[in-house]
């Protein structure tokens, strides 16, 4: 079985690359035996491709699956009374969207894996959040989309929260600043979804020509720029623009997805995205998967030894990036970091999305 | 009213449940307890005893039981 008190015991950044080798050779290797087993759909994929049973394999060996397959079909590994939440991606509209199905057990490593991994960069002190969000993102609160579980989250980290949008996503100027004043001169944390905060918070700002002093602000977003690259929005602008508006000088990206919820991939003051203990990632050349060396633009491939209650410990994303390097960043952090690109061409996974259906 | 006293309250009114559910209740053991119950729980503790739970003492308080342990940490004795 698998040792998560052993897990949480680790530090996030602390493991160095033999030592992880070896550790997720063992933990992936049992998971995908541990789903194969409770898991039907996944387990008639391993036969299909004939992955052998009860043989060690090491990280790069482990099965991957197509994030899309999390759209088609109920990949879980527990039975449906012990679901305790269903968690879906934020799919445009028109598009299918991903169902994870997760236990208190899994929801539980998440959480904790969160909370590790932020205590990292913030400290363990609780601090006010403003989520530049509308607080009906939490509506719903046994089916909850990324957005929500994103906010559900971070929530976590906080002493008092302030939503900082409206039920309209109109900018609540006057709460907000009601909010600020409150903390004058405190550390505060600041969550969103990067495009929300572009296009709800920084845009609205701007037309309103107001701004923020707060130097002592934390700013962490995530889900990408993709939405914002239509507006050739780059990460390094989107931190000045966002700077200038707020004072924020402590502005961390991460990357995540629905599917590995919990186990972020933070950016250090470096620019690099981080994996923690609680997770890791390797890059493949689309036209053939092999894994790339480093410096190589490849296919995201994405681990988590916290996927328990349905198998997504080993996901192929489909997204690109460079992993940069392994243990030697400058800010000091263990494990690999790296840089996203991006969306791949859809055509370029088509032939991995059809394994399933052989 | 006693530390107890104040302890069961919050958890009746934030969590919506009775007095004689409390023992053994654990966290997202029930639909009002997720993490959005949790966080107004913890908010409402902090309040009514003025201390300053940190993030992994959230996380820890993960019972009704456990979370009496933490609060002794913080000198709240029930």
């Amino acid at each position: 079985m698998m040792d998560y008190k052993d897990i949480f015991k680790r530090k996030p950044y602390f493991t160095e690359k033999a030592e992880k080798e070896t550790l997720y050779g063992e933990w992936l290797t049992e998971l995908t035996e541990y789903h194969r087993e409770r898991c039907t759909p996944y387990g008639k994929l391993l036969k299909n491709l004939k992955v052998p049973q009860y043989q060690h394999m090491r990280e790069e060996e482990i099965p991957m699956l197509p994030i899309g397959l999390f759209k088609d079909f109920d990949l879980v590994s527990i039975p449906e009374q012990t679901v305790f939440k269903t968690m879906t991606s934020s799919g445009t509209s028109g598009q299918k969207v991903s169902r994870i199905y997760l236990d208190t057990e899994t929801a539980d490593y998440q959480q904790r894996a969160l909370v590790a991994i932020g205590g990292d960069f913030w400290g363990d002190a609780r601090l006010p959040l403003l989520v530049i969000d509308s607080p009906r993102v939490l509506k719903d609160r046994n089916l909850f989309s990324a957005r929500g579980a994103g906010i559900l989250g971070f929530s976590i980290f906080s002493s008092r929260i302030c939503y900082g949008l409206d039920k309209d996503m109109n900018l609540d100027l006057e709460g907000i600043e009601l909010f600020l004043n409150r903390y004058q001169g405190e550390t505060i944390l600041i969550f969103g979804f990067t495009y929300i905060i572009w296009n709800y918070f920084y845009q609205a700002l701007k037309r309103l020509g107001q701004s923020f002093h707060l130097p002592k602000g934390i700013l962490v977003h995530g889900g990408g720029f993709k939405k914002l690259t239509d507006q050739s929005v780059s990460s390094e602008e989107f931190k000045e623009r966002i700077t200038e508006v707020t004072g924020i000088n402590r502005i961390h990206n991460y990357y995540g997805m629905a599917e590995q919820t919990g186990s972020i991939y933070m950016e250090c003051p470096f620019g690099h995205l981080h994996a923690s203990i609680y997770s890791d990632i390797i890059t493949r050349r689309a036209k053939d998967f092999k894994v790339c060396s480093y410096g190589e633009k490849g296919i995201i491939q994405v681990f988590s030894p916290l996927a328990f209650s349905y198998p997504g410990h080993s996901i192929l994303t489909e997204d690109e990036g460079v992993i940069l390097g392994e243990d030697d960043c400058p800010c000091g952090r263990k494990g690999k970091y790296f840089r996203v690109l991006g969306r791949i061409q859809q055509a370029e996974i088509r032939g991995c999305s059809d394994t399933y259906d052989g | 009213m006693t530390n107890l006293e104040i302890y069961n309250r919050m958890f009746i009114r934030d969590l919506r449940v009775k007095e004689e559910d409390l023992p053994g209740l654990k966290y997202r053991g029930i639909r009002t307890w997720d993490s959005l119950g949790h966080m107004d729980l913890i908010a409402d503790l902090e309040e009514k005893y003025d201390i300053h739970i940190s993030t992994s003492d959230v996380m820890n308080f993960s019972s009704y039981e456990k979370g009496m342990e933490v609060l002794a940490k913080y000198g709240v004795i029930i």
